[in-house]
């Protein structure tokens, strides 16, 4: 296989993002008719290099090859051109086109005075959803579908391209286990014809099921090339993690006090229902589940942006008035948002008055914020958590991914919260701060404070939880303590052992 | 508009049908309703003479409408396209009253609308420059050119052709030609809008601009292409408002552009982009000029007719919100995936 021209290579990219390397150095070489799994932490930057695959970033340095031939993949028709398809992590449909129309745009069947033949536009969508064995209506609104029907039309829509390359971007993270095995079946068929397949996955057991090879990237730089048969999975995850999971995960025995957070059959719009648990002293409880299990809406709703329809919810024995998120606060809430760029931070503003932006009434004197009071408030919580910026007054979003979610949970820990609720807590951020944060997390859970998270990181929830929740379809599925929390455990509860047939 | 096949289930493309079909359905109603009232208050109203005089009314303002929408699809918005009118306007006529041959003169008012949607497209698209804010500053841009170019100065009917005023209030079995050509207009449009892989990509610009890169729409000459629609058809516009009117200065068009966008809004194209059709729009234009119309013959008090085209622009954005809400719940179905 070495011997032959890859159809797809890339060398030595690099590309930055202001101060942030994402690539330093990434390479792959994809070969016609194998599936290359690739596999690294969030943050590796695996997104990045999808992304210039598909045409939306353009590298700084190093070269793509097609066939051999350097190429320059300047916008993403110039990568469908090139016959580069990509399913992304995340569907982008069109919710006002209909299915049929999301998956051909820019490509409709036309017949005469060549006008799009809606009839054959259908026809075409049918036959492809049957091939992918699932019911959708092609000529429905996009608008309305369940998370797993739109990974299903971007799916059909990548392989209706018959690209010489597939790119996919973990698309089976809402899929059903029998939606996923339909999906390997396609694949491998397509991989029969020749196409080069380039899967990322944060399950090893797809992983294995599919690819031939494997590839794992870590801070930006590729690690290693392998068959897949020649390398064991804890060998993967050792070079994924560069460190050994013990530095990565500090985590020792914990200690559960009294109970801090106590949730009773909480509801809210469609999104949860149901859901009960307690949350101790000093224990951090991880929130598992898929994309759109409802994780985040339980959270929302215990801390109160999202209002509540049924339930209580009582800390520290208190009960919580329902969608009052200063009521929360006061009683010693504390919530860092999943998406830190719209929801944790005001971007443009200073780091100080970010890490500050919740304790203006504290440091407020007869009503007017004293500069240095903010300063010194500012200075002492971003030194505890190491967070590197250039000066107090430099904007927020001058800053990296890591040390950005620094100043967010400075700003919260200068509150002394009881009950800290963290959604996402490493998303998109480098290892080592991966670590950092961690470590805090550890730290505060030690120092008493009852901490849930909700991540979407098989590892970080295994490594970091004391005992893990996980949640399907708006409902808790299962509890798993530490002993019993296996990689498997969670997602047989999150996906439910028996996939039925929708 | 696409007729929609009655037995299928509540999920399917029925439900989009039957939003869009309410939606003309809720206008016809309402034009219904209008003038079944007005003419029981006075039935001249439904008279030859009276129904010409709206559609003379109506040709301009559903021929904007028709680009407006096009803009508007693409989250967009055109708000330059009544002072377009007036350039394009002054330009044909003071061109026929030069001496210049009356195609070529038309041609001009056509170029002319042409070049002031491009320059819209391109602040938009490579200036990166908001819609509303950089066709604020052309609205202004092309009316101080107006002024510059006219001074006090106006061109009288009596300057231009003849048979070119003829044709401006001249009409075919009773419709005026104005009419005829708006509705020409219309038709071309909608075809454009609806059977087109360029029409599509409009509508998959303004639903999900995202997506729409990552499709590989190019998004540069697809809004050229809105913006440049809209200004040519202000264009016409002009053209068509010097032929009707032949008294033209440098105020021609002024203030027209309200009115357009709300022709749009109430004609149900969504003002956030992705849905609507110029059908639509076209019925809201209709409906806009039917009030403006009716209203002096129910002897309502002219200052209520702008608080009632208000208050109908905030009844159809309720209302497509309400029926977007439906729309969803129905769409939504079985709980199989929550989120």
């Amino acid at each position: 296989m070495s011997e032959a021209v890859p159809v797809v290579a890339l060398r030595d990219v690099e590309k930055s993002f202001g101060a942030v390397r994402a690539l330093r150095g990434a390479g792959l070489e994809l070969h016609a008719g194998e599936a290359h799994a690739l596999v690294g932490e969030n943050g590796a930057g695996k997104s990045t290099l999808i992304k210039i695959l598909a045409g939306l970033y353009r590298p700084d340095a190093g070269a793509i090859e097609i066939d051999g031939e350097p190429v320059d993949l300047h916008d993403p028709s110039a990568a469908i051109a090139a016959g580069i398809a990509v399913i992304y992590q995340e569907p982008a449909l069109f919710g006002d086109l209909t299915v049929a129309e999301n998956l051909f745009i820019g490509r409709q069947p036309r017949g005469r005075l060549g006008r799009i033949d809606r009839a054959a536009m259908d026809r075409d969508a049918t036959a492809l959803f049957e091939r992918l064995g699932v019911l959708l209506e092609p000529d429905r609104p996009a608008k309305g579908l369940s998370i797993a029907d739109q990974q299903l039309v971007e799916i059909a829509k990548a392989i209706s391209l018959d690209a010489r390359v597939l790119v996919m971007d973990e698309p089976t993270a809402a899929l059903t286990s029998r939606e996923v095995e339909r999906l390997f079946d396609v694949v491998r068929a397509l991989r029969a014809k020749g196409t080069a397949i380039l899967f990322i996955s944060h399950r090893f057991d797809e992983v294995e099921a599919l690819c031939q090879r494997v590839t794992v990237m870590r801070d930006g730089a590729h690690v290693s090339t392998d068959p897949m048969g020649e390398v064991t999975v804890d060998e993967l995850i050792r070079r994924m993690v560069g460190r050994e999971l013990a530095a990565m995960f500090p985590r020792g025995e914990a200690a559960p006090g009294e109970v801090v957070l106590d949730v009773e059959g909480l509801a809210s719009a469609e999104r949860c229902r149901d859901v009960s648990f307690q949350v101790r002293a000093g224990e951090i409880v991880a929130l598992a589940g898929l994309v759109g299990a409802g994780r985040s809406e339980v959270v929302q709703a215990v801390f109160g942006v999202a209002p509540r329809e049924a339930g209580r919810v009582r800390v520290l024995g208190r009960d919580l008035p329902s969608g009052n998120p200063r009521a929360a606060m006061r009683a010693g809430v504390a919530l860092v948002p999943e998406d830190r760029r719209q929801q944790g931070l005001l971007l443009d503003l200073s780091v100080m008055r970010n890490a500050t932006l919740v304790r203006r009434g504290r440091l407020a004197r007869f009503g007017f914020l004293t500069g240095a009071a903010e300063q010194r408030e500012a200075a002492e919580w971003t030194g505890r958590l190491q967070a590197k910026y250039g000066r107090l007054t430099d904007p927020v979003a001058t800053l990296s991914g890591g040390n950005q979610q620094k100043i967010v949970l400075a700003k919260w820990l200068a509150t002394g919260p009881r009950l800290l609720i963290v959604d996402e807590p490493t998303r998109g951020i480098d290892v080592a701060t991966k670590a950092e944060v961690h470590r805090l997390l550890s730290d505060l859970a030690a120092d008493g404070v009852a901490v849930l998270m909700v991540s979407s990181e098989l590892l970080e929830v295994l490594g970091m939880a004391d005992r893990t929740l996980v949640m399907r379809e708006g409902r808790l599925a299962g509890e798993l303590p530490r002993a019993d929390a296996t990689e498997e455990a969670v997602m047989r509860l999150a996906t439910g052992q028996t996939a039925e047939a929708r | 508009m696409t007729i929609p096949a009655p037995t299928r289930t509540p999920t399917g493309s029925t439900v989009l049908d039957l939003v869009l079909r309410f939606r003309a359905l809720g206008l016809l109603l309402a034009l219904a309703v209008l003038v079944g009232a007005t003419a029981s208050v006075n039935a001249r109203f439904l008279s030859g003479q009276s129904v010409r005089d709206l559609l003379f009314a109506a040709a301009v303002t559903v021929l904007l409408a028709c680009g407006m929408t096009t803009v508007v699809l693409t989250r967009g918005i055109d708000l330059s396209v009544g002072s377009t009118l007036g350039l394009a306007a002054y330009l044909t006529a003071d061109a026929m009253s030069g001496g210049v041959p009356v195609p070529l003169a038309v041609l001009i008012g056509l170029l002319v609308g042409l070049a002031c949607g491009a320059a819209n497209g391109a602040i938009v698209h490579f200036g990166k420059v908001p819609p509303l804010v950089a066709t604020l500053g052309t609205l202004y841009v092309f009316r101080g050119i107006v002024y510059f170019t006219a001074g006090g100065s106006r061109v009288n009917a009596s300057d231009l052709p003849g048979g070119f005023l003829d044709f401006g209030n001249g009409t075919l079995l009773g419709v005026p030609y104005l009419f005829l050509i708006a509705a020409a207009v219309l038709a071309v449009v909608a075809l454009f809008l609806r059977d087109y892989r360029s029409g599509r990509d409009l509508y998959a610009l303004g639903s999900n601009p995202e997506a729409a890169a990552l499709a590989g729409i190019p998004a540069g000459r697809r809004l050229m292409t809105a913006y440049a629609l809209s200004g040519t058809l202000a264009g016409l516009g002009g053209v068509l408002y010097a032929a009707r009117f032949g008294t033209v200065d440098a105020s021609a068009g002024y203030g027209m552009e309200l009115d357009i966008v709300a022709a749009v809004v109430v004609g149900g194209v969504a003002i956030f982009g992705g849905s609507g059709t110029v059908l639509g729009a076209a019925l809201g234009a209709l409906l806009l000029t039917v009030i403006d119309n009716a209203l002096p013959v129910l002897s309502i008090p002219p200052f209520w007719q702008q608080a009632i085209v208000g208050a109908l622009i905030l009844a159809a954005i309720a209302l497509d919100r309400l029926v977007a809400l439906r729309a969803a719940r129905a769409l939504r179905k079985k709980g199989s995936h929550v989120g």
